[in-house]
């Protein structure tokens, strides 16, 4: 029972934590890959700078002596939802639209986006300086609760903390809503078509420039989230993003890009492989070493992969995917 | 006006520019920063020859610049004798000799359909295959990296001449690239961009922790020079300011020989029969290919002639900082700022190329001073008006340049879509 | 005053023009069929009304009103619609939402209006939840004109609305279209299997490198023997 709840707390929670966090990214990515046709470098430096508006509302709030049960961080995030959503707007204006106009290849697309991360990460270092922050404003701390389950046998708790719970009921919220929205309403299919066959979509008298204002906007708000929540869960860093956009990117395409709910999916499948590959099945595996032949015993470690090349992990999937599969696991748009 | 006009008209104005910037940051730094930027001409050299002649996204420079790094420092640091004098090379042998059963091993499953294994079965094998490697290649290292950094930190190197360690560093890169290029290039162009960041990343992660061979974090210098130190100028007597001068100018004689090498093989090329057909396939993928040339088979040799002038590059510029530090290895510093050297400057015109570089890493090292001096009057201002001194101001202004560099390239795609100094196009008669 | 008129029509994709002063006119009541060789500019007519390429000289005029060079979103709401040759459904969505984007830019319930294209193809009304991806080549022509049609169109346009279908549905389209005009709705169609279109069209145009060479009724055009030997294929 004990090696369960370690495999709980050492796998199923960081795995649906980083899961939920490269999902609600992947959908970002995925969407604007089906509908502008370009993979948006600068995602993860969105999601960063969405978490510093949350911060400094949430740091604002606190100055001004205000308590609550839930993370201030939270409170605030209609808000820096809002403020991405419209900054997304505006590096679209500036940016990205301008060579769309000239006909530009989706490739020059890409490094226009990697100019605005290099803006972004720039600018939000240079504002916020390059230290780490605790998300945690004012007086607030992070709440663990410490599950006992010891009715069931178990001698170690089951830890989880307030801001994972209401990280996964968020992203359930969201991953419902956006269901929603996309098979139900005429703007979410009209997405859909467009991202499907944008010619036709523009013949058929779809308001194209809608559907570009409305992704950028989900995107924008999505990206602010799933930054917030992940500098609520370890800490706030300015190159929160960077480290993230490569498995993001992963999840996209392993989920087939264009396609919404393979993102999720993708998304869920590269965080918990990067939670199984360290993991350590040396503790899971030990009651089972009186099985073993007389004087063999397992090593200390038994992990597919040393911890720090946690990141690897990603990253090897994502080459593998690209290389055996570029549409990706599900049906994606097609290229 | 015609194109030769306007590039020595531009030349002049660059020119004159870092002149003035010499005279504003001194002798030292300036020759400093041309000496850097004779190795960073090479690397961009090789990423136009990719990416200007041949159409090919190579977004892993950085994972490039670190294996040649790596490589020259083995190559040129001096021996460790309580290395070679251990069980070390023995242990590594044994790893070495199971990182070559393993691959034999791949090979060979890969290409079990010769043997009649088929479809899902051969499918099956390889992985498998794959996954008996990996244990045999990880049972032998672990033990050996272990050993090695116990007993004497790491392999040291050879205690050759740095110019041979370019060298080995170059062919090394070129047989990387043309694995990673054997199994990428069939990719579409921005999946191809994407694979070659990921997999520059997990080099990366590779080579920084793997410290029996590089010392990892723990970093290593200094690495030796094949021109006159500072340090040994100063003991023949001369100032301590014009050694760091005259050290680098020697240097730089050094590394311009490669550069003009490379610069006249280049361009020939490009005007001859092979740049041609390179540059129809660039322009015209499938029209080329249906015309019977090897494109893929072209596409390789781009790939890894760039990469081997890369090679070059990497490793001058590990030899000139005298230190080879995995960290300071990141995507910013070497990837992206090629490319925006490339594409500012002008991709697929060499003169623009340098032109490029010239301009785009003055601008780079300038933004940190300018910076500097921006929060030092601002934060004056904010001490006067009571808010305090603005905190970190040196890692802040570091941060002007990644900044300055987001700006440019977002420019440069806006007005100057084919660079500063376009591609040349010939009309050929 | 008919109800499209193509005047001296210059355009093309950038450099080379393909079309060299091309002249079309129908009335609301039309069948119009334009026929002629490869490369004559079919296509490319019908393309250059609806704002697919750039047009460089001349005009076009919709129910008087200039439209040349006007992007595709805002002619739909205006009366036009416009069914591509290739690629002309939602593979993706189900054929129920292929039909609801049609009718994307009405305000109103558009639920009567799909109806009555259920009415007039059945067999869609049968597959409405199934992908359109799934459908056989007539079906999903099928689909397309009825996508076409949802947003209450005064003139429907059809690029080779025949092509790489078997004969059985070739007839069966060519029936809907006559009774689609019957309806009121305009037709302006291209068209490779020529003699079958021109049979039942009012109006006939055939075209070759870019410009008019013959005009008539469709019967009349079948009947004349230039016609019938140069460009009908005999």
């Amino acid at each position: 029972m004990d090696q369960f709840i370690f495999f709980l707390n050492k796998v199923m929670v960081p795995g649906l934590v980083t899961g939920s966090v490269y999902a609600l990214g992947a959908i970002g990515v995925t969407l604007i890959f089906g509908i502008l046709r370009f993979a948006h470098f600068a995602h993860g430096d969105m999601m960063t700078a969405g978490s510093y508006f949350a911060w400094v509302m949430a740091t604002a709030l606190a100055a001004m002596g205000i308590v609550l049960p839930i993370p201030l961080g939270f409170v605030v995030l209609p808000v820096s939802m809002a403020l991405t959503a419209g900054m997304a707007l505006f590096l679209d204006w500036g940016f990205y639209a301008p060579l769309r106009r000239r006909g530009a290849k989706p490739v020059t697309l890409l490094i226009a986006s990697i100019g605005v991360t290099l803006m972004l990460q720039g600018l939000v270092r240079l504002v916020f300086g390059s230290s780490t922050q605790n998300f945690f404003v004012g007086s607030e701390e992070k709440v663990i609760y410490r599950i006992d389950l010891s009715a069931l046998g178990g001698t170690r708790p089951l830890v989880i903390s307030q801001p994972q719970i209401m990280m996964w009921i968020v992203t359930a919220i969201v991953v419902l809503a956006l269901h929603y929205f996309l098979t139900r309403s005429r703007l979410g299919k009209g997405m859909r078509a467009m991202s499907d066959n944008p010619d036709l979509a523009q013949v058929s008298g779809i308001n194209t420039q809608l559907v570009v204002i409305v992704t950028w906007i989900i995107a924008g708000a999505l990206a602010c989230l799933a930054g917030t929540m992940l500098a609520l869960d370890v800490n706030l860093r300015p190159d929160l993003a960077f480290n993230i956009i490569l498995p993001i990117f992963a999840a996209a395409i392993v989920g087939g890009l264009g396609n919404t709910y393979g993102a999720i999916a993708g998304g869920m499948l590269i965080g918990f492989a990067e939670a199984l590959a360290v993991f350590n099945w040396t503790a899971v595996l030990r009651p089972f070493e009186a099985y073993l032949p007389n004087g063999w015993t397992f090593p200390d470690t038994l992990s597919l992969v040393p911890p720090e090349y946690k990141l690897t992990v990603a990253f090897v999937i994502l080459v593998i995917t690209l290389l055996n599969r570029p549409t990706g696991i599900f049906k994606g748009a097609s290229t | 006006m015609s194109a030769t006009r306007r590039t020595m008209l531009t030349y002049l104005g660059l020119v004159v520019f870092i002149f003035l910037v010499g005279l504003w940051q001194g002798p030292q730094n300036i020759t400093l920063l041309l000496a850097q930027s004779i190795a960073y001409a090479l690397i961009a050299l090789g990423l136009n020859i990719q990416f200007g002649y041949g159409g090919l996204f190579n977004f892993g420079v950085m994972g490039f610049l670190m294996v040649a790094g790596a490589a020259t420092v083995f190559v040129s640091f001096p021996v460790k004798p309580d290395f070679w004098g251990s069980d070390g090379p023995m242990l590594l042998g044994r790893a070495l000799i199971a990182f070559l059963a393993g691959a034999l091993l791949v090979w060979g499953a890969r290409h079990s359909d010769k043997l009649g294994v088929k479809g899902a079965w051969k499918s099956t094998l390889v992985v498998v295959c794959w996954f008996i490697a990996y244990v045999l290649y990880r049972s032998q290292l672990d033990p050996a990296a272990q050993y090695i950094e116990a007993k004497s930190g790491w392999i040291g190197g050879l205690g050759l001449n740095p110019v041979l360690g370019w060298v080995v560093g170059a062919a090394v890169v070129a047989v990387i690239a043309w694995i990673i290029g054997k199994v990428t290039l069939g990719l579409r162009t921005d999946y191809l961009a994407i694979a070659t960041i990921g997999i520059s990343e997990i080099l990366r992660n590779f080579v920084k922790n793997m410290d029996w061979l590089t010392r990892g974090t723990l970093t290593v210098s200094p690495v030796p020079w094949a021109t006159p130190l500072p340090q040994d100028l100063q003991a023949q007597g001369v100032s301590i300011d014009n050694s760091f001068i005259y050290a680098r100018l020697g240097f730089i004689a050094l590394t311009v020989v490669f550069l003009v090498v490379a610069f006249f093989l280049v361009s020939r090329a490009y005007a001859g029969p092979w740049g041609r057909m390179m540059r129809a396939i660039r322009d015209n993928y499938i029209a080329a290919g249906s015309m019977g040339k090897d494109v893929t088979r072209r596409q390789l040799e781009i790939f890894v002639l760039g990469s081997v002038l890369m090679g070059l590059g990497g490793g001058m510029l590990v030899t000139l900082s005298q230190i080879f530090d995995p960290s300071s290895y990141q995507p910013i510093n070497q990837t992206f700022l090629i490319w925006v050297m490339v594409i500012v400057g002008g991709a697929g015109n060499n003169w623009g190329t340098i032109l490029g570089v010239l301009l785009i890493y003055i601008i780079w090292i300038v933004s940190d001073p300018i910076a500097q001096l921006l929060f030092l009057n601002l934060s004056h201002w904010t001490e006067q008006v009571g808010w305090g001194a603005i905190p970190e101001i040196d890692s802040r202004s570091l941060q002007m340049r990644v900044f300055v560099l987001g700006v440019v390239i977002s420019i440069a795609l806006r007005y100057f879509p084919r660079g500063v100094l376009p591609e040349v196009v010939r009309r050929d008669k | 005053m008919p109800i499209i008129e193509v005047k001296n029509v210059v355009g093309g994709y950038g450099g080379v023009p393909i079309l060299n002063g091309v002249n079309i006119s129908i009335e609301q009541s039309d069948i119009g069929v334009i026929v002629g060789p490869n490369g004559a500019g079919k296509s490319t007519t019908l393309k250059a009304i609806f704002g697919l390429l750039k047009v460089t000289s001349g005009s076009v005029l919709f129910e008087g009103k200039e439209i040349a060079n006007s992007l595709p979103d805002k002619l739909v709401p205006m009366g036009l619609s416009f069914v591509p040759q290739e690629r002309n459904v939602f593979t993706s969505m189900t054929v129920e939402e292929n039909l609801e984007m049609g009718g994307f830019i009405r305000r109103d319930d558009i639920s009567g209006t799909l109806n009555e294209i259920y009415d007039m193809f059945p067999v869609l009304k049968e597959k409405r939840r199934q992908q359109a991806g799934e459908l056989s080549g007539g079906q999903r022509q099928m689909v397309a004109m009825g996508r076409a049609l949802m947003s209450k169109p005064r003139l429907l346009m059809l690029d080779e609305p025949s092509a790489g279908l078997s004969p059985r549905y070739v007839l069966e389209i060519f029936e809907h279209i006559v009774a689609v005009n019957k309806a009121g709705v305009a037709i302006l169609m291209v068209e490779q299997n020529a003699r079958q279109a021109l049979a039942f069209a009012s109006r006939g145009f055939v075209l070759a490198q870019g410009q008019n060479r013959f005009t008539g009724t469709g019967p009349e055009l079948i009947a004349d023997p230039d016609v019938a030997k140069s460009f009908l294929g005999g």
